[in-house]
């Protein structure tokens, strides 16, 4: 098997309070085959093998779905492919002899934890103000009793696919969570179900995301760009339009 | 320790009902007097959380990660299974209690059973309200698709996302119940006990993962959902953080383990590529509607597969099930697939891979159909291998994917530990031997949204409990334990790191007591666990220490007890002298190589119970009886 040589910047950072720094490593044995993480695993076996620390990263399911992932690989968050998680993120997109650098998320509501694993917590706190839908167990109506046009639903979908990474965030020059609020406000009040809660939904959301410290949308674009989902920007433009017809009336 | 699985009586359809007319209320007013710790906020344990605050509860709900919404479940990707027949071609409670009887290989209880099936109903109810954006035909109603062998259409799914939706729903209504001011979430903490007084279990014992900080939570009780334990494989489908250690230690405090040995390998994964391997990827087992599954005829065949001309190959599912054809169930795909590639007709670098060919569904129903149907699973397969499955057949191996088994519970999900509630995957319930496609979120939202509300107000009602604090002996205890094992840990500064450990347990696991079994392989792993167990505690090294994110010390915790559970599936399966689901034993098959039960000798749960360390757990049978559905062989041919 073929075996390349990397040469990693990695940001390197103790605990929130303590200042980080980028540390040079140099990998031999990084094959094509491997994931982007399991560059790091071998990277962090090294380590430990030396009695170093090993490099912290959040991952779980490493298939691109659970959004624990993050990373700004070279600049980029997750990466330089498109519409994919760092997680998935294969070696076979880099050579031999490359140099890459490895940053965490940056943003101020997405405070360091310790080398690149970041706190997005504010996210969770964003959709607790509104974005579900109010129905107790038990209480539901026949799920076929509403019928959705199958172009509603796709197009509800499509903005359910986020999987609250932050990389929109990270990628944005203002740190705005708007692609991120913006999926979630667009596919409830796509729905028949969110419609008693539209307005409510769209004000608090939007409140939250500003007292979480996330800054304003200037159309930069960038959050599309690296989001691994898709999201399209079109979303932000919808939630804009929720907000305003929510503060009319 | 006795079983009692408090089956109501009656006729089975009316089991249900009856019960809950018989189960004891909280009084409204009282119900927010009470907390209940809920660990775990995949399917199970959101809606579980959700649902209790909604009633009132004062809810306390754990994660390990950093947000409820990434659980394991997030990654599901096929469907959700329920009776709804909104397709009207047959089928109906009875119809998926029946397959799913039947799919368990008659190692599951009736009652459990068919409760879940009439729950399954108001599952898809509940999700849809939520704004679940579930796949619909053009009229706007919601579209099925048949999964893993069905035959009828009743998976309901989002894209190939269904697990995420669901998720995402039960998540939602976590946080409205958190907005509420009812639910207090505590991501980034790990159960390391649970604290029993006077018999009840009355909290838990947590490490805080970013500062380290051991933290002691009271309750009146304490629901698990910490899913299954298919990682102390090491490789399988599951995610990274998924670990039994919850379980374990609970366990190990007197909750009776179910079926430890009864797995479930998923036939269709992405095969392994290298040592460095992390985990391995599932893909949808709705790939086989189309696809059809085949290796050469020849031995070592390294021709491209292209190039095998169609009377060389053997597509040895159709053959040998001409029934059910590349549809079989999980357990008899993957056997079939292991059997191959044990001939040495095996492709792929390591002749561990059999191919999944679309060629014929493209030829009948066009690119454009199959990239609709599966364009997501296509790009992921070519994302992970680089090569393009519309062009060459897919490589595909099994997998660990599944646990069965988990914590006893009765028909309310209570454990041997009174207060001790386990939920989801984390629990034995309803699958018996072996698990049916899509049915595993549906029984993870059962247990959460439909049966957990009833039945802990149950015990909460009809329960002496005495007002506790995090100051009790039991709570200093339990912490110290904790911190002497962390401290353990960190001490032995040995030679290697917790990740060869972990891989070189898995190899064991996947050799001795993977998909097929034998008394000799099984003693011999037994002998194995125990020795790396043994050099596990002498040699292991762990960088950093207790007081920051330390994801070596995390996972070093959570191979120790691997390290242990490993053990007793081994003994479980060395002690079910039959073939049965998951469970393969050499000794017990047909002369054709079908799976062999012995429902005279072993229909019946088995629940162990511990007995300390060094000492051989205690065995207790569950009797199951059938009353409704005659146990018969299992064929698909
Ligand atoms: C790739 C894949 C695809 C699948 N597809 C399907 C499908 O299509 N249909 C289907 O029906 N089933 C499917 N399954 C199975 C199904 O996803 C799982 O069985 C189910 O989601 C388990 O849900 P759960 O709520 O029991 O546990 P999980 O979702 O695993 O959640 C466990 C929770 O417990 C927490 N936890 C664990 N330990 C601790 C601890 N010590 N302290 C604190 N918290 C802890 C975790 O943080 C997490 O929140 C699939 C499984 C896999 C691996
Ligand atoms: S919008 Fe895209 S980038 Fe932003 S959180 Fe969602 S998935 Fe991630
Ligand atoms: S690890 Fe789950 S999305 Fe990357």
């Amino acid at each position: 098997m073929k075996k390349m040589t990397l040469h990693l910047r990695i940001w390197r950072q103790k605990d929130a309070n303590t200042p980080g720094k980028l540390v040079s490593y140099t990998l031999n044995d990084v094959t094509p085959e491997m994931s982007f993480l399991e560059m790091l695993d071998v990277l962090n076996e090294h380590l430990v093998a030396k009695g170093e620390e090993p490099v912290e990263f959040d991952n779980d399911c490493r298939e691109g779905i659970c959004g624990m992932c993050s990373l700004v690989i070279n600049g980029i968050p997750h990466g330089p492919e498109h519409a994919t998680a760092t997680c998935q993120l294969h070696m076979r997109h880099f050579k031999d002899g490359d140099t890459i650098t490895i940053e965490p998320f940056r943003a101020k509501p997405f405070p360091v934890v310790k080398d690149l694993v970041v706190d997005r917590s504010a996210f969770d706190r964003i959709l607790a103000a509104g974005g579900y839908i109010s129905v107790n167990a038990g209480s539901a109506p026949d799920a076929n009793s509403i019928p959705i046009p199958k172009e509603v639903a796709d197009e509800a979908m499509d903005a359910a696919a986020c999987i609250g990474c932050g990389a929109c965030v990270a990628a944005c020059p203002n740190a705005s969570a708007s692609l991120f609020v913006s999926a979630k406000i667009s596919q409830l009040a796509l729905l028949p179900q969110g419609q008693p809660e539209r307005k409510r939904r769209a004000l608090r959301m939007i409140e939250q995301m500003d007292r979480e410290g996330f800054g304003d949308c200037s159309n930069h674009a960038e959050c599309e760009a690296v989001c691994p989902k898709e999201i399209s920007i079109a979303h932000i433009a919808r939630m804009r339009r929720e907000y305003m017809k929510a503060m009319l009336c | 320790m006795k079983l009692d699985s408090k089956l109501p009586s009656g006729p089975l359809h009316e089991k249900w009902d009856r019960h809950k007319a018989d189960l004891k209320l909280v009084n409204p007013a009282n119900k927010r007097k009470h907390t209940i710790i809920v660990v775990g906020t995949g399917l199970a344990g959101a809606s579980a959380g959700a649902t209790l605050a909604e009633l009132g509860y004062n809810v306390k709900s754990f994660c390990i990660q950093d947000s409820p919404r990434r659980a394991h479940s997030i990654a599901a990707q096929g469907g959700i299974n329920a009776a709804k027949n909104y397709q009207n071609d047959g089928d109906s409670i009875w119809r998926l209690f029946y397959d799913t009887i039947k799919g368990g290989d008659y190692r599951s209880r009736e009652a459990n059973v068919y409760r879940l099936a009439q729950l399954s109903v108001q599952i898809i109810d509940q999700a849809v309200a939520q704004g679940v954006p579930f796949a619909r035909e053009y009229g706007g109603l919601l579209a099925n698709r048949s999964f893993g062998g069905a035959q009828v259409s009743r998976t309901f799914y989002a894209r190939g996302q269904t697990g995420q939706q669901l998720l995402l729903g039960a998540y939602s209504s976590l946080l409205r119940q958190v907005d509420l001011g009812r639910v207090t979430l505590f991501s980034r903490r790990e159960m390391l006990d649970l604290v029993v007084i006077n018999g009840k279990a009355r909290g838990i014992i947590v490490r805080n993962l970013v500062t380290g900080e051991i933290e002691r939570h009271v309750a009146d009780a304490v629901v698990l959902a910490t899913g299954g334990y298919g990682n102390v494989y090491f490789l399988s489908t599951n995610a990274k953080n998924s670990n039994a250690t919850a379980a374990w230690r609970c366990y190990k405090r007197g909750a009776a383990f179910a079926n430890p040995c009864f797995t479930q390998i998923h036939p269709t994964c992405i095969p392994r590529a290298g040592h460095y391997q992390s985990k391995l990827t599932l893909m949808s087992e709705s790939l086989r509607n189309d696809g059809r599954v085949w290796v050469p005829k020849k031995k070592g065949d390294k021709r491209h597969p292209n190039e095998i001309p169609e009377d060389e190959r053997d597509y040895y599912l159709e053959r040998r099930y001409p029934a059910f054809g590349n549809l079989v169930p999980r357990d008899v795909a993957s056997r079939a697939a292991k059997a191959v590639c044990d001939e040495g007709r095996g492709v792929g670098e390591f002749g561990q891979a059999v191919y999944l060919d679309f060629a014929d569904a493209i030829r009948r129903l066009g690119i454009d159909v199959i990239r609709d149907r599966y364009g997501n699973l296509f790009d992921m397969y070519e994302r992970i291998t680089g090569e393009n499955p519309y062009e060459v057949p897919m490589r595909i191996y099994p997998a660990v994917h599944y646990t069965m088994g988990g914590l006893w519970v009765d028909y309310n999900l209570m454990s041997t530990i009174p207060g001790l509630f386990v939920l989801g995957e984390a629990n034995f319930s309803d699958h018996g031997a072996n698990r049916l496609g899509a049915s595993a979120l549906m029984q993870g939202l059962a247990d959460g949204y439909f049966v957990i509300p009833y039945t802990i107000g149950d015990y909460i009602a009809g329960t002496e409990l005495e007002v506790v604090s995090t100051d009790a002996d039991a709570f200093k205890e339990a912490e110290d334990g904790v911190k002497q094992q962390i401290d353990k840990l960190l001490s032995i500064k040995g030679k290697k790191s917790v990740l060869e450990f972990h891989r070189q347990l898995g190899e064991i696991m996947w050799d001795y007591v993977g998909m097929s079994r034998n008394a000799e392989g099984l003693k011999h792993a037994i002998k194995e666990i125990r020795k790396l167990r043994e050099e596990f505690w002498q040699n292991v090294y762990i960088p950093g220490d207790s007081r920051n994110l330390n994801k070596d010390l995390e996972f070093a915790g959570r191979v120790a007890d691997f390290l242990e559970l490993g053990e007793l599936m081994a003994i479980d399966a060395l002690h079910r002298n039959e073939s049965c689901g998951g469970h393969f034993r050499e000794e017990y098959q047909t002369p054709d190589g079908e799976a062999l039960r012995d429902d005279k000798n072993f229909a019946y749960v088995a629940a162990w119970e511990y007995k300390g360390d060094g000492k051989e757990p205690e065995l207790h049978k569950e009797p199951l009886e059938f009353e409704y559905v005659k146990p018969t062989t299992r064929s698909y041919k």
